[in-house]
């Protein structure tokens, strides 16, 4: 299970990131390391610094963390987040420029085969290639 | 003539409750061209400050700016979170390094403005609170020094928000809107506007 990128899903709506996180699991099964949050520190829609953190500490892997976004705020967030972990563990992060379902689903396919980081990025990032 | 911590200390209050005291104008204006939550978001933030204002004081600036930042990106919720987060951490470690206030506002706020613009991968003209930040660096520099300065960055910003109405947005939620979104002050250059007039309200009310 260590030996798989962890997926980080991030929505402004904890029902997305968890229904989401629901598909992934469905179709990946549970070899790959899977975490979700949505809304704002009040529990409404939104985002939260502090839970993407604690999801992508949820999802660690050595091979790292890849993060899926719903809406600009996730993203700017997420980034946000990433800068606020330990120094050793923001290199092995990255957020992907995918639609957050298929590119959670297609991220996860790729890390349960045991692929780097960045083919798991790359895999889910050919979604939005056009 | 140096920064007084009491000074400091009073200019942060009143900064958090005029941004707080805004939050029905920022929201009203975001449900026009966003997805309403700005006033909200920027609430909850600043009486996240507010909670923390005693601790804050006594910090050196340097700490305090970036303890406001840090209250800001882990309580904010949308991207204005980070946005303002952003400005307030890179504030601070510009005054980390050889920088004091008031002498170096001008370096100071353009660390700010900068990590702004990097965060939100925006530049001027693209109707955001970069919108105000910029004409007010610029002010901030080319009247440095001069008596009527704090007065020079309120007008600064009152007219700059005012030019945000014909700008039609290309980043953030309001982009989706395309041509509609020409016509609306953009909230995120309103709730910059507020903080910078509150802080210079303060400081004229200190002269």
């Amino acid at each position: 299970m260590t030996d798989a990128v962890g997926i980080v899903i991030v929505s402004h709506s904890k029902d997305i990131a968890k229904g989401t996180a629901d598909m992934v699991r469905q179709m990946v099964g549970s070899e790959v390391k899977v975490a979700f949050c949505g809304g704002n520190p009040d529990g409404g829609l939104g985002t939260s610094v502090s839970l993407i953190v604690d999801a992508i500490n949820d999802a660690w892997s050595a091979k790292g963390v890849a993060i899926l976004v719903d809406l600009g705020g996730a993203e700017t967030n997420s980034e946000m987040a990433v800068e606020m972990l330990e120094p050793a563990r923001r290199d092995l992060v990255v957020v992907c420029n995918a639609p957050i379902v298929e590119g959670a689903v297609m991220a996860a396919t790729e890390a349960a085969g045991g692929s780097s980081l960045a083919q798991v990025k790359a895999v889910a990032e050919e979604l939005s290639a056009d | 003539m140096s920064l007084q911590p009491e000074t400091f200390k009073s200019l942060v209050k009143v900064a958090a409750e005029r941004v707080i005291a805004s939050a029905p104008e920022l929201t009203s204006l975001d449900q026009a061209i966003g997805d309403g939550d700005h006033g909200f978001n920027m609430k909850r933030g600043f009486e996240a400050v507010l909670g923390k204002l005693d601790a804050i004081s006594e910090q050196p600036f340097d700490e305090a700016l970036k303890t406001i930042g840090k209250t800001l990106v882990m309580t904010v919720g949308g991207a204005s979170g980070p946005l303002y987060g952003s400005f307030f951490l890179a504030a601070g470690e510009a005054l980390s390094h050889d920088k004091h206030l008031p002498e170096d506002i001008a370096d100071v706020f353009g660390s700010g403005v900068s990590a702004v613009s990097a965060r939100g991968r925006s530049h001027a003209g693209e109707k955001t609170m970069l919108d105000v930040l910029v004409p007010v660096l610029e002010t901030l520099k080319n009247a440095a020094g001069q008596p009527d300065l704090i007065a020079r960055v309120s007008t600064t910003a009152a007219e700059a928000v005012e030019r945000t109405a014909p700008m039609r947005a290309t980043k953030g939620r309001a982009s989706f809107l395309g041509p509609r979104s020409v016509g609306h002050i953009d909230p995120g250059a309103r709730s910059s506007c507020v903080l910078v007039q509150a802080v210079c309200a303060s400081l004229e009310g200190k002269q």
